[in-house]
């Protein structure tokens, strides 16, 4: 009983000793999980190549992570804050309520969103207005918006078989759906003419908020169970289209890439994805990703500033680097990126 | 006296009613080893599903390779200042590599229209890394032509272990037949081999781009760092206010509340406490976020009511006789528990604590919340206090973080780590049994 007593008051005053010793060494990431794989390995790669420890890469989601971002200046808060959209303009307001005001901000590259498939099923050629047919909660028809009907995906192209329609679309605390709605959604609403006939109907003071609610009223999905919100990762929607092979799935292009072997991909509007088509502009559905860097914490936090000029390193996140290689479609303007974040411009363009 | 009459009967032959009640028991004696055969089997399921699908974590696939350190590429300047080699990253040892797998296709004579990138696509993309810290360690061997073991890519290792087929493989671009049909050459030449893998037991953890590299040793540090902070928190002030409540505390409405309050704590679900750590630990007392200190404070809140009320009924399980006999013979109360009362009730408190720690070493809510899920286990600690304070993971964390990862490579490791998980789990309740046969006193 003597020796438990004394190792576990040993432990504790060990403990109480290392509190007051804390000075943080690593560079601490966190934020989206479409961020997560690029930034694990560049921060691996980082760790290799410097003597710094190698940072550490928590995800959460983009929200997430820009909430912990703006929480304040100082060590326990971190450096750098991976999204897969660009910062809203009241988490700038936020972060400056917080004494975080010298934002950088670092754009890495584009990702590809796709729509894929049980490897054994049909294969499909979409176009905006297929989903935005198969999925909005109302539909066109005779110059009247009604409530969408459509049981199979023959309903809603006569050029697709009669595969029951099943969607695995990412939750709404996903970046991914944002783009999702955008650039699928919302074409489709406009492609098919609802936008206009929304807009006229819509409630609103001025012509802004007429068409703020006419798009909201085009992304709202339908709520039959035909298509179905994943709040977890694309492992979960991928487990989904494995158990219910008439689902389509909604996932990152690095995704796919890694488990070809069990999904097919379908086209947009005639474009299969690849890292290339997305490069080009040709393949329509993609975003920009970025991550955020705490301007008072470089020189403070060691390595900060060289994982970032790292991270958007030719070698790395240029179109041979292990970033691309993973499935990232590299930024065409990489350079100005590299010199925005040598000079350390901050947000706003006043540094 | 014998009646006469319908209730009449002999005891040799079995009455409609007594059949009956036979029947049922029977009936239910079925029941029950078909409920026990049902919890077998399922165990058996269980046990198999992990065994086999985990047991292909334990084996890597290895290249072996001859590589020429060229002075030229790697210290340009000759002059093997460290610092100067230092500058040279892992994208310049790239070309070593390239050719020396050229160089051993070469060697062996396959023939093979594959590009030299498409060859070192074969190796994990780890395999510079190693190439590097082999020369930063060894800057006198620049020049010579040393032997390495380097891991093989995650595709050919999956084809090795069949996770991989040639017709699985038509839209991977990680992959093609051409390599696997050098591959096959390769595994003919011998150059190609797998074999166990201690770096899966004892590794860091690796990015998305290298599953083949991915280890749960330091992530098993983490766990190990968290359970020393629960034992030296969660047992003295389990037992302390055990001992208390049990011995010395008056039978009050107030201990009531207490008691009652520790028993509902036992059962609130453990998110909240990762959410108290979050508020409580990190943000108000500053300590270092995705600390095993912080994770090890948070699981000890957790672990202090099982602790409490296996102690407690371990104190009562103590005949009163042995307090009366040492209070008889003069002793204080606190001497008749700590010299009677507290030794006896031992192995109890042991047996409670041990099963605390195993249910606390499984829990990974707590864990997200205090940011220890993520890409976080790649810096092995280098003291007992770095161990503490410097971010790492934890077993089950690791292994939610691996079932999330794209790479299917990744699926095979989280189940290999659910068999470490489990082997440590049943460590922990073996001692526990074992401690209980050994001293446990029957009165």
């Amino acid at each position: 009983m003597s020796f438990v007593k004394l190792s576990a008051s040993a432990l504790a005053i060990a403990a109480v000793s290392a509190t007051a010793a804390s000075a943080r060494d690593q560079v601490q990431v966190a934020g989206s999980s479409t961020v997560l794989p690029y930034a694990s390995i560049v921060a691996e790669a980082f760790g290799e190549n410097f003597d710094f420890p190698t940072p550490v890469v928590e995800s959460g989601g983009s929200s997430a992570g820009l909430k912990r971002f703006c929480d304040g200046v100082g060590e326990n808060t971190i450096d750098v804050a991976n999204a897969s959209r660009a910062i809203k303009d009241n988490e700038i307001a936020k972060c400056a309520e917080n004494g975080v005001t010298d934002i950088i901000e670092v754009r890495i590259g584009y990702d590809g969103i796709v729509f894929a498939s049980d490897i054994q099923g049909n294969s499909f050629e979409f176009t905006p207005t297929d989903w935005f047919l198969a999925l909005s909660n109302e539909v066109l028809v005779d110059g009247t918006m009604v409530a969408n009907t459509a049981k199979t995906w023959a309903d809603v192209n006569a050029n697709f078989p009669a595969q029951p329609i099943q969607a695995f679309v990412p939750g709404t605390k996903h970046g991914t759906r944002e783009v999702f709605e955008d650039k699928v959604i919302l074409a489709g609403c406009e492609a098919t003419g609802a936008f206009d006939v929304l807009l006229a109907t819509a409630e609103g003071d001025t012509a802004k908020a007429k068409k703020k609610a006419a798009e909201k009223a085009c992304i709202s999905l339908r709520t039959d169970g035909r298509s179905v919100d994943i709040d977890g990762d694309y492992t979960e929607t991928l487990a989904r289209i494995e158990s219910n092979k008439d689902g389509i799935g909604v996932f990152g292009l690095a995704f796919y890439e890694n488990n070809t072997d069990k999904l097919q991909v379908a086209t947009m509007s005639g474009i299969v994805p690849s890292t290339e088509s997305i490069s080009t502009g040709e393949y329509p559905v993609s975003r920009p990703l970025f991550f955020y860097v705490k301007k008072a914490h470089i020189g403070v936090i060691p390595g900060l500033k060289e994982y970032t000029e790292f991270f958007v390193a030719d070698e790395v996140a240029g179109p041979d680097g292990p970033l691309a290689e993973y499935g990232l479609v590299s930024d065409p303007e990489l350079e100005k990126t590299q010199e925005a974040v040598s000079e350390e411009a901050i947000m706003g363009g006043n540094s | 006296m014998i009646t006469q009459g319908k209730h009449s009967g002999s005891l040799l032959t079995q009455s409609a009613r007594t059949k009956k009640r036979n029947a049922a028991e029977t009936r239910f004696k079925a029941y029950g080893i078909a409920a026990i055969a049902v919890s077998l089997l399922m165990l058996l399921v269980l046990v198999t599903t992990i065994v086999s699908k985990g047991l292909g974590a334990y084996q890597q696939t290895f290249i072996t390779l001859q590589v020429e350190l060229l002075e030229k590429k790697i210290d340009k300047k000759g002059n093997r200042i460290l610092a100067d080699i230092k500058k040279v990253s892992t994208f310049g040892y790239a070309p070593l590599i390239k050719s020396a797998v050229t160089a051993k296709v070469e060697e062996l004579g396959i023939e093979t229209g594959l590009k030299s990138k498409q060859l070192v696509g074969l190796l994990s993309k780890g395999a510079a890394a190693q190439l590097r810290d082999f020369v930063i360690n060894n800057p006198d061997r620049i020049g010579d032509t040393v032997e390495f073991r380097f891991l093989a890519s995650s595709r050919v290792d999956g084809y090795l272990k069949g996770r991989v087929h040639r017709d699985s493989i038509a839209n991977d671009k990680n992959i093609s037949p051409a390599q696997l049909d050098l591959v096959d050459a390769l595994m003919a030449a011998g150059v190609i081999e797998k074999t166990f893998n201690i770096d899966f037991i004892i590794g860091a953890d690796a990015s998305d781009q290298r599953p083949e590299a991915a280890g749960m040793g330091v992530a098993m540090l983490g766990s190990l760092s968290m359970m020393m902070v629960v034992l030296a928190l969660a047992l003295p002030i389990g037992v302390g206010a055990s001992i208390y409540l049990e011995e010395f505390a008056p039978k009050n409405w107030i201990t009531d509340i207490i008691e009652v309050n520790i028993s509902n704590l036992a059962a609130v679900p453990s998110i909240v406490f990762g959410i108290l750590g979050l508020a409580v630990f990190i943000n108000y007392m500053h300590l270092p976020m995705s600390a095993p200190l912080v994770g090890g404070l948070v699981l000890t809140l957790m672990t202090l009511p099982t602790i409490i009320i296996s102690t407690r009924a371990a104190l009562s399980a103590v005949p009163p006789s042995i307090r009366d006999a040492a209070l008889g013979i003069g002793a204080s109360r606190m001497q008749a528990v700590f010299h009677h009362v507290l030794p006896l009730a031992a192995p109890g408190i042991l047996t409670g604590t041990i099963l605390g720690l195993a249910q606390a070493l499984g829990e990974t809510a707590p864990l997200l919340l205090i940011g220890m899920v993520g890409f976080i286990a790649s810096n092995a600690p280098d003291s007992i206090a770095s161990g503490l304070m410097s971010p790492n993971s934890a077993m089950p964390a690791q292994i939610y973080e691996w079932a999330k990862r794209a790479d299917p490579a990744f699926y095979e490791r989280a189940w290999g780590g659910i068999i470490l998980l489990l082997l440590f789990l049943v460590t922990m309740n073996t001692v526990a049994v074992i401690l209980r046969r050994r001293f446990e006193r029957r009165w």
